[in-house]
């Protein structure tokens, strides 16, 4: 490591329990559904009441700890991350038409993943709790609700690839993991990457 | 802050609450774009068999662990209104005359699997070698996976396309689709057919099977039960 390399904090800690919480849980939720449903693992698992049972009490906690982060952490600091999500300005169109353009904080297409993942989370929620009740009263019984869980799975497993992806194996985006873990991110690598953002929180720096 | 604050857009809250419309509405729409997606998924299901999350199949059970078939303890009983009770051992099963038909499988839940290559045998050969009562007029089919059970009238039972399958696209039934033996009705919703067969047993009258208990119609046609069509 460089010596004298400035930091700058790019997430605070309420926004960093926020990802991971659902980090946490996408990764439970997503094991223990795949070892129920799919014909390759279902058969060498014994105990699907246990799996199931996993599976419906992580999406509980799921909830109840992003009520937790939210009632607790920093919701200053959430209510900006919202707006910076919220806006997109000609520099995101133009980066998302994949002209060069300056980012912000949060890139154009992160801010895109943030928006499907918000998306999917309720969509996740409401299929789920109707796939639950719907086994105690079949008036919330319809027909489609395991193929609308099951395809919202599809599409968040290969968006959550794409993820991992960027985040842990392509070299040049792979340091924003130090972004999420630890807050901050290194000045350098800010101004090539989120030039906007790095130009305007030099005073920021821990 | 950013010099093009000036032409920001909230296209943000948009995308939320257009992609959040789109998915909630899809209770109406994703039950006629699984039929057509039903093809593709369907041959996915055939190429890579069971080893991708691609196929059609899902699997659900009701016990904590499929049964594991033993073809040396395995056996078919043919019980209840019949003239000459009978116990086959898988070996007997396979003797009996061969049936194969390509069909499409399809789940109350709202998923297909097109084009399934089934092998089995007919109901009609298992009945003949019991003998059926006059007073027999249904058949109630007992998985070893308790307490799975389901029926069929006789008429059912003997539809064309009814078959005991005991291979299912080329290959013995896997435990997870019910092996050794497994009831299919193409024309019913995949709760009628009973996998890991164990027993059939002839009954004056339609007993309510495991599905039925739980608000499942006792006649499963597809496309005109359960809340369809």
């Amino acid at each position: 490591m460089a010596t004298g390399r400035r930091r700058l904090r790019r997430f605070t800690r309420t926004e960093r329990a926020v990802h991971w919480v659902h980090a946490t849980a996408f990764l439970v939720l997503l094991a223990t559904g795949l070892a129920l449903y799919l014909p390759s693992l279902s058969e060498l698992l014994g105990r699907r009441p246990l799996l199931k049972s996993i599976h419906v009490y992580t999406a509980v906690a799921w909830i109840v700890a992003l009520v937790f982060v939210i009632a607790v952490g920093d919701r200053r600091s959430l209510r900006a991350t919202l707006r910076e999500i919220d806006l997109f300005d000609r520099d995101d169109r133009d980066w998302l038409l994949r002209r060069h353009a300056p980012q912000g904080r949060l890139n154009a297409g992160q801010k895109l993943n943030a928006i499907l993942t918000a998306v999917f989370a309720v969509l996740f929620a409401v299929t789920g709790v109707l796939l639950w009740y719907g086994e105690r009263d079949t008036r919330f019984r319809f027909a489609q609700t395991i193929l609308i869980h099951d395809w919202l799975m599809y599409v968040s497993f290969f968006l959550f690839m794409g993820h991992l992806y960027l985040s842990v194996i392509h070299p040049k985006t792979r340091h924003a993991l130090t972004g999420i873990t630890r807050g901050w991110v290194y000045e350098d690598w800010a101004r090539e990457h989120h030039a906007k953002w790095a130009r305007g929180a030099g005073a920021d720096a821990p | 802050m950013s010099s093009n604050e000036a032409d920001a857009r909230p296209y943000g809250r948009r995308a939320f609450l257009g992609l959040l419309a789109a998915g909630l509405t899809s209770f109406a729409w994703a039950g006629p774009a699984s039929r057509i997606f039903a093809p593709v998924t369907s041959q996915f299901s055939q190429l890579t068999g069971d080893l991708l999350p691609v196929g059609g199949w899902r699997i659900y059970t009701i016990s904590g662990s499929m049964p594991l078939f033993d073809r040396r303890t395995w056996r078919l009983e043919l019980a209840g209104l019949v003239r000459k009770p009978r116990s086959l051992t898988y070996q007997d099963l396979l003797a009996l005359p061969r049936a194969e038909q390509v069909s499409t499988f399809h789940c109350v839940t709202g998923w297909t699997v097109e084009n399934v290559h089934w092998a089995g045998v007919r109901l009609e050969h298992l009945l003949a070698l019991a003998e059926p009562l006059p007073a027999a007029r249904a058949i109630r089919f007992v998985s070893l996976e308790q307490p799975y059970n389901d029926s069929l009238t006789l008429q059912q039972a003997t539809l064309s396309d009814v078959m005991l399958a005991y291979e299912m696209d080329g290959r013995p039934l896997t435990r997870a689709h019910g092996s050794p033996a497994r009831v299919v009705i193409p024309e019913m919703y995949g709760y009628k057919g009973v996998k890991w067969l164990t027993r059939m047993e002839l009954v004056s009258s339609q007993p309510t099977g495991y599905w039925e208990g739980l608000g499942y119609d006792q006649n499963a046609w597809v496309g005109r039960s359960n809340g369809y069509g």
